[in-house]
């Protein structure tokens, strides 16, 4: 097990970069899940750390050793890929002792090792199976195995649940949290998907144009985002921004009518986030924000239902109980509770404070 | 199975006889017809004497065996049969092994220059063989390979339709196989070998099996490159036959019937593996 830091990381491709110098401390035995948009360089990061891409510039250090110019193997590190990466041609037994090829261990102590890793897995009984006789779940397991038998110092996941359907997804997460306990080795993850995000890290990275915007808890990053980016890609449904301006301590948005909120002091044009769950159906005379608006389109989830309104000239989202379905044209109210207010500015789209 | 569904099965089998069913399936039966006829003559000839070769029916008057005897029996016989083998297989593995290589190389390798080689190499596929004998010679000749296995073997060594081919087929295989055996410590070649290779082995047999049956069937280049009978492969031996006092139809069919076992155990054996290989590669046989 060991510590990985990324001091100024660089990946340039001839004259365009990828990912511009970002710094970071993966403490040994965490669950870190770098997060963001297709392109913001999460994989291309996750890559330099595995010893797949060259590193243009700055220092990766693991377990306090600079391993810029180490190949993957001298690394000791273990990856899962998105596509599984396990080959069809050999068996489940020989896919998992596969990552034991250069080990230096008996043969009898490998195939051991292969047991015990299948037994932790559940996949005693499938040793003997090729892939193609395999599930996904299986096989993302058997990809998982491969990494594990080598006891490497820390697992590089690249949108390992990317190809399953979302039950599987939802099992394999726990499975691999759990694995993570019970192992207690480092992992960085990488994905698109800020759910897996949010469930799963001890601390989440959020990448965007090769850039780090935030690091944090989940907790942390869904309370107080920095900026609008992460406050709208953290967080599901997604939050709902609005148009505003704060001038003279008091905060206008078209549409709304505000009550007792304690505002940051600013002046000028804000953008205004409030989280679909913030934002509630139904009659309110409380502090915090009042508005009507009619039903463009709702969602039924059985546990809550999420009526898509316009509020002002916005489109929003606000959840109602399950039970509670407005008709599509019909006109609702909706209202959120002081505290439920995210202010950015508009022009840095940086966070100002909550409202 | 009731009444209902047998009707509908006959309705069903009714309807796939199509006008357009019944001419495409003459035309094949022709096709085939011309195709095996040869093939029929070459069989029968070989079982007749030196004095019904010219009786054109298809079986033979008194079929008897001579001729195999005596082309079995000559040792000379064998010996090109063995050339032949030796030649085919060897030429093969070579095939397999460097065109693998390269076009492994070219297709998963990031380096200068690789887009003008694979050009280079696929703009050779564009020279006939007849224009390339004569350098073939000279470069044989300054080397010291005329008349010797090296001579027939070097220019069918690797080859640029193999390279081109098994390039396609590599561009194919996920980078994610090869990447996490990287992680796993493999080196270059091991991967190639372990990884790539198995997961292209359709591509490996078309190659194979074409290389193989173009050099069992080789002709021009052996009968150029060699001047001594021991050296000679199967088709040029039998070629031979004619060259003497006389043309021994009976023999060289005898010869040809014999020449053309392997190829048919390799087709019978293959076949999937040609079938599929023609489809992968777009192909003709």
């Amino acid at each position: 097990m060991a510590k990985i830091e990324l001091q100024g990381l660089i990946k340039a491709y001839g004259n365009t970069r990828a990912v511009h110098g970002i710094d970071l401390t993966i403490e040994d035995g965490e669950f870190v899940v770098f997060v963001g948009p297709s392109g913001c360089g999460k994989s291309t990061t996750l890559r330099m750390i595995a010893g797949l891409e060259d590193i243009s510039g700055g220092k990766l250090l693991i377990g306090d050793e600079v391993v810029n110019q180490r190949e993957p193997k001298q690394r000791n590190i273990a990856m899962v890929f998105q596509n599984y990466a396990i080959y069809p041609h050999m068996t489940v037994g020989q896919n998992i002792g596969f990552g034991l090829y250069t080990s230096k261990l008996s043969k009898a102590e490998k195939q051991k090792r292969i047991e015990e890793t299948g037994k932790i897995l559940g996949l005693e009984k499938l040793l003997e199976r090729r892939p193609a006789a395999l599930s996904g779940g299986q096989r993302q397991r058997v990809a998982i195995g491969r990494a594990m038998v080598r006891d490497p110092v820390a697992f590089l996941f690249d949108e390992p649940l990317s190809n399953l359907d979302a039950q599987l997804r939802s099992q394999m997460r726990m499975e691999i949290k759990s694995l993570h306990r019970r192992l207690g080795t480092t992992i960085v993850y990488v994905t698109h998907d800020q759910v897996e995000a949010m469930t799963m890290a001890d601390k989440i990275v959020v990448m965007r144009d090769g850039h780090i915007l935030q690091v944090g808890s989940p907790t942390d990053l869904y309370e107080n985002p920095v900026d609008i980016f992460t406050a709208r890609f953290i967080g599901s449904p997604s939050m709902n921004v609005m148009e505003g301006a704060l001038a003279k301590g008091a905060l206008n948005i078209e549409g709304v009518t505000l009550l007792g909120l304690e505002l940051p002091a600013h002046e000028g044009k804000v953008v205004v986030g409030i989280r679909p769950h913030d934002l509630l159906v139904g009659e309110y005379s409380g502090a915090g924000i009042v508005g009507s608006g009619v039903v463009e389109a709702v969602e039924p989830l059985g546990s809550e239902t999420l009526v898509h309104l316009m509020l002002g000239k916005t489109l929003v989202t606000a959840t109602a109980p399950g039970r509670v379905v407005p008709a599509i044209g019909s006109t609702v109210t909706v209202h959120a509770e002081p505290g439920a207010l995210y202010l950015f500015d508009a022009a840095s789209e940086k966070a100002l404070g909550r409202a | 199975m009731t009444a209902i569904t047998e009707t509908r099965e006959l309705a069903a089998n009714r309807r796939d006889i199509r006008p357009g069913r019944i001419i495409a399936w003459t035309l094949l039966l022709i096709g085939g017809l011309i195709m095996i006829t040869p093939l029929l003559f070459m069989f029968s000839t070989s079982l007749k004497t030196s004095g019904q070769v010219y009786d054109l029916r298809l079986i033979p008057a008194a079929p008897t065996f001579e001729n195999y005897i005596k082309v079995l029996g000559d040792g000379r016989f064998m010996r090109w049969f063995l050339n032949s083998t030796f030649i085919a297989l060897t030429v093969t593995l070579s095939n397999v092994f460097f065109d693998s290589l390269v076009g492994y190389t070219l297709a998963k390798f990031e380096f200068r220059g690789r887009y003008f080689i694979f050009l280079a190499i696929l703009s050779t596929l564009m020279i006939p063989t007849e224009m390339l004998v004569i350098p073939w010679y000279l470069m044989s000749s300054q080397l010291g390979w005329i008349d010797s296995y090296w001579g027939i073997m070097f220019p069918g060594m690797m080859t640029a339709f193999g390279t081109f081919l098994m390039k396609q087929f590599f561009e194919g295989v996920p980078n994610d196989f090869l990447e996490a055996a990287r992680v796993d410590g493999l080196n270059e070649f091991t991967i190639w070998w372990k990884i790539a290779m198995p997961m292209v082995v359709p591509a490996i047999s078309a190659l194979a099996i074409f290389t193989f049956l173009g050099n069992w069937t080789a002709f021009f280049w052996p009968l150029i490159v060699t001047t001594s009978k021991e050296l000679y492969t199967l088709p040029v031996g039998i070629s031979s036959f004619s060259a003497e006092s006389s043309i021994q139809w009976e023999l060289i069919m005898t010869g040809a019937a014999i020449g053309t076992i392997p190829t048919l155990l390799v087709f019978l054996a293959l076949q999937r593996f040609i079938v599929r290989g023609v489809m992968l590669a777009g192909l003709k046989g």
